[in-house]
């Protein structure tokens, strides 16, 4: 206690106090401010009177302790200016090194990671591109199947059109004998009453065949409006032809167009071009995202899941049953059954062929494929059967609880109400059922996020050891410049040692001047 | 083949994890003693509300014992109904229900008795309560805490409660508690020190049976 008045500056090991105490009660000025445990921590001690060479005269002794400190630095310049370019050197070279090492291990991740995302962006771009070959296949085969049947049935009709056509075109000629009849009365001479009555006569006639001619006229007309009526259908018909002709058409252009973008995506694929990888990278972190928010959507619902049937899981495995001192058998056993659920939807779907999380369930043969195909659904069927009588359940217990608890409150039972109060038992029973299928669904977000998050966790990799490396770098280079400093810094310290040296010099080459000023005018 | 095995693993593992885990270390026990010494035999309504709480808030696999104070007390006579809940919950329901109605007839047919024999109470309920080995034990005292022994009915000698909560419910004043309040604040400070010095890891007093009956197993 005593100790600690004396000063704040010293830190003394506690097995050591004793000894200081004793020091103390000597007469020596001892500083120390506190004990330290040696297994907690460090030590620093001070005792001034073991630095000072007259400690009645503290100030003379400073003066004389700093001149031979200041002696001994300018004494170890050329030693000390060495180890700090050393030290400083060696810093710079490690880091630079590690730097290197860093940078040259990022570049590295960097093309694995390449290889994977192109690698895995192309195996996905050749199944679309096979699924529109395929489709273009069908389209062609379909099209070609019913290609000779059209042509023939395209033919028909134009011939029939032409047909018609040309039926339309025949119109029946005016009588000739009218124009050689005319011509020859126009020959007669007037002032006679022959060609009156000639010309009466004719005009008669004429009218006569006139009424004639233009009733047979509106008659042909009448047959070829009745054939060109007759020709709207053929029209009709070669004009749908055409239509669907021009459908299938689009849907073969459109398909080849999807062909040629896809062709072109993997021709820059191949080219690893850094464009494409650029947003091949993007698509990983966008896909990651979007299947994250799928998945956690999932999560909510299996949530759900497992609040409907946690309760009566407990009845059959017991309710005051733990496997750790919070978690209840119960709700590990309605866990387990979650994740069963999830696993069947996940075999189901990898044995459809939407996902490929697991390549030997791809490579099976279709028979053995189709099988594992059918367990699944059967297993899923069973689950979710299981729930949703687990839901019922679950209603029944709640509803026991209930009465339980209005007998021990003496209340007596309401109105048990109309059918709508069973609204509620229906809709547990029905998502109990469906949301087993539902999950099972959730394997499609999986098998995204996890193909996409080896390329996001890659790419983080990367950088972060290109900010590590160039971190390193950074401080390479600070220590290379930092030694020049550093010998500034100590120079500063020697600074008067350093001017009285300079000093020197020049008296002495002054000096040698002088001489040799004396000993040339002596010559 | 492995797929088979998988679905086997999990199937079995639900079973498995159902079979393992320490159910009596979470489970609690109650043991209820009720006073039914002179006047405060009147008061078995007030006891049958906190038994129909204890029913409603027990979970399957707890333990549940009611027994009277009577002018000896240290036997399983005077217990009027003990059950451990099933672990099924819908079984753990009727027991409830079969408890209630046992309580129900026992308040319909009770005789108050000559003499309090408290002590002989809390040594019978800390050995049933031993015997469950549940993971938290509380003996509930309805009584008005003044201990009456018979003749020839030796309790002055110290007793083992360790590891169990006494919880003092509705401890009612007595005419000559009015006259002298200390009697009462005596009587209650000497069944704290008897009962901590019996190792008992906790003692509650609840009067306000409307507002604190959380306070039964719920510890502070």
């Amino acid at each position: 206690m005593v100790l600690q008045e004396v000063s704040r500056a010293g830190r003394v090991p506690l097995v050591c106090l004793p000894y200081f105490e004793s020091l103390h009660k000597a007469g020596c000025f001892v500083f120390v401010t506190e004990a330290v445990d040696l297994n907690e921590g460090g030590l620093v001690m001070m005792d001034i009177n073991s630095w000072l060479f007259w400690p009645d005269r503290v100030a003379l002794s400073v003066l004389v302790l700093g001149v031979l400190v200041l002696l001994f630095l300018y004494a170890a310049r050329a030693s000390m200016h060495e180890m700090i370019h050393s030290v400083c050197n060696l810093v710079a070279q490690s880091t630079r090194f590690l730097s290197r090492w860093f940078f040259l291990s990022a570049e590295n991740l960097r093309l694995r990671n390449q290889a994977v995302l192109l690698a895995h962006s192309q195996a996905s771009l050749a199944s679309q591109i096979d699924r529109e070959f395929v489709r273009v296949e069908n389209l062609i085969q379909k099209d070609m199947h019913e290609f000779p049947s059209l042509q023939r049935k395209f033919m028909e009709e134009i011939t029939r059109i032409e047909e018609d056509y040309r039926k339309c075109g025949e119109v029946p000629p005016p009588p000739p004998e009218w124009v050689e009849a005319l011509d020859s009365i126009t020959h007669i001479k007037s002032g006679s009453e022959i060609p009156r009555k000639l010309m009466e006569d004719i005009n008669k006639s004429i009218q006569k065949m006139h009424d004639k001619t233009v009733t047979e006229y509106r008659r042909s007309y009448e047959e070829r409006h009745k054939i060109l009526k007759k020709m709207q259908s053929s029209w009709r018909s070669v004009d749908k032809l055409i239509g669907e002709m021009d459908k299938k058409m689009l849907t073969l252009k459109s398909n080849a167009k999807q062909i040629d973008s896809g062709i072109a995506k993997f021709k820059a694929m191949r080219a690893k071009d850094f464009r494409t990888e650029y947003a091949l990278t993007v698509s990983s972190f966008v896909q990651l995202a979007i299947s994250s928010l799928v998945m956690v959507i999932a999560l909510g619902g299996a949530f759900i899941n497992y609040k409907l049937i946690a309760l009566p899981m407990s009845e059959m495995v017991g309710a005051s049953d733990y496997i750790t001192n919070s978690l209840k058998t119960s709700d590990v056993a309605a866990l387990v059954i979650i994740l069963m659920e999830a696993s069947m939807g996940l075999f189901l779907l990898e044995s459809l062929r939407i996902t490929q999380l697991f390549p030997k369930i791809a490579s099976m043969d279709d028979r053995m494929r189709r099988r594992l195909m059918i367990t699944s659904l059967v297993f899923l069927i069973i689950l979710a059967s299981i729930e949703s009588s687990l839901a019922l359940m679950r209603d029944m217990l709640i509803s026991d609880k209930a009465a339980l608890m209005r007998d021990l409150a003496s209340v007596t039972a309401s109105d048990p109400g109309g059918w709508f109060t069973s609204i509620p038992m229906a809709g547990q029973m029905i998502m109990g059922f469906v949301l087993p299928f539902a999950l099972a669904f959730v394997a499609i977000p999986l098998e995204s996020a996890v193909n996409s998050l080896r390329i996001v966790v890659g790419v983080l990799l990367v950088q972060s050891m290109r900010f590590i490396g160039f971190t390193l770098r950074f401080t390479g280079v600070v220590f290379k410049r930092m030694a020049k400093v550093l010998e500034m810094i100590y120079d500063i310290v020697i600074v008067i040692p350093l001017m009285i040296e300079r000093w020197v010099e020049m008296l002495r080459s002054n000096s040698s001047a002088e001489g040799q000023v004396k000993l040339e005018s002596a010559v | 083949m492995k797929k088979y095995i998988l679905i086997w693993i999990m199937f079995s593992g639900v079973f498995f994890i159902s079979a393992c885990g320490d159910s009596r270390i979470h489970s609690q026990a109650v043991y209820m003693l009720v006073d039914t010494s002179g006047t405060y035999a009147q008061e078995m309504s007030k006891a049958s509300k906190i038994i129909n709480y204890l029913l409603a808030t027990l979970n399957p696999g707890d333990s549940l014992a009611m027994a009277k104070v009577e002018t000896r007390s240290f036997t399983e006579k005077d217990i009027v109904a003990k059950v451990t809940f099933d672990k099924r919950p819908s079984q753990a329901t009727l027991q409830k229900r079969a408890f209630k109605s046992k309580i129900e007839a026992f308040s319909k047919e009770i005789r108050g008795s000559a003499f309090t024999d408290i002590t002989g109470g809390l040594i019978q309920g800390a050995e049933y309560l031993n015997e469950t080995k549940a993971g938290k034990k509380t003996i509930v005292v309805f009584s008005d805490m003044q201990e009456e022994l018979d003749k020839g009915t030796l309790r002055d000698f110290p007793i083992e409660l360790n590891g169990i909560r006494i919880v003092a419910l509705n401890v009612t004043k007595l005419g000559t508690d009015n006259a002298d309040p200390r009697l009462y604040l005596d009587r209650l400070a000497t069944w704290e020190k008897k009962v901590r010095k019996a190792g008992a890891t906790e003692w509650v007093l609840v009067n306000d049976l409307e507002n604190n009956m959380e306070s039964i197993l719920n510890t502070r």
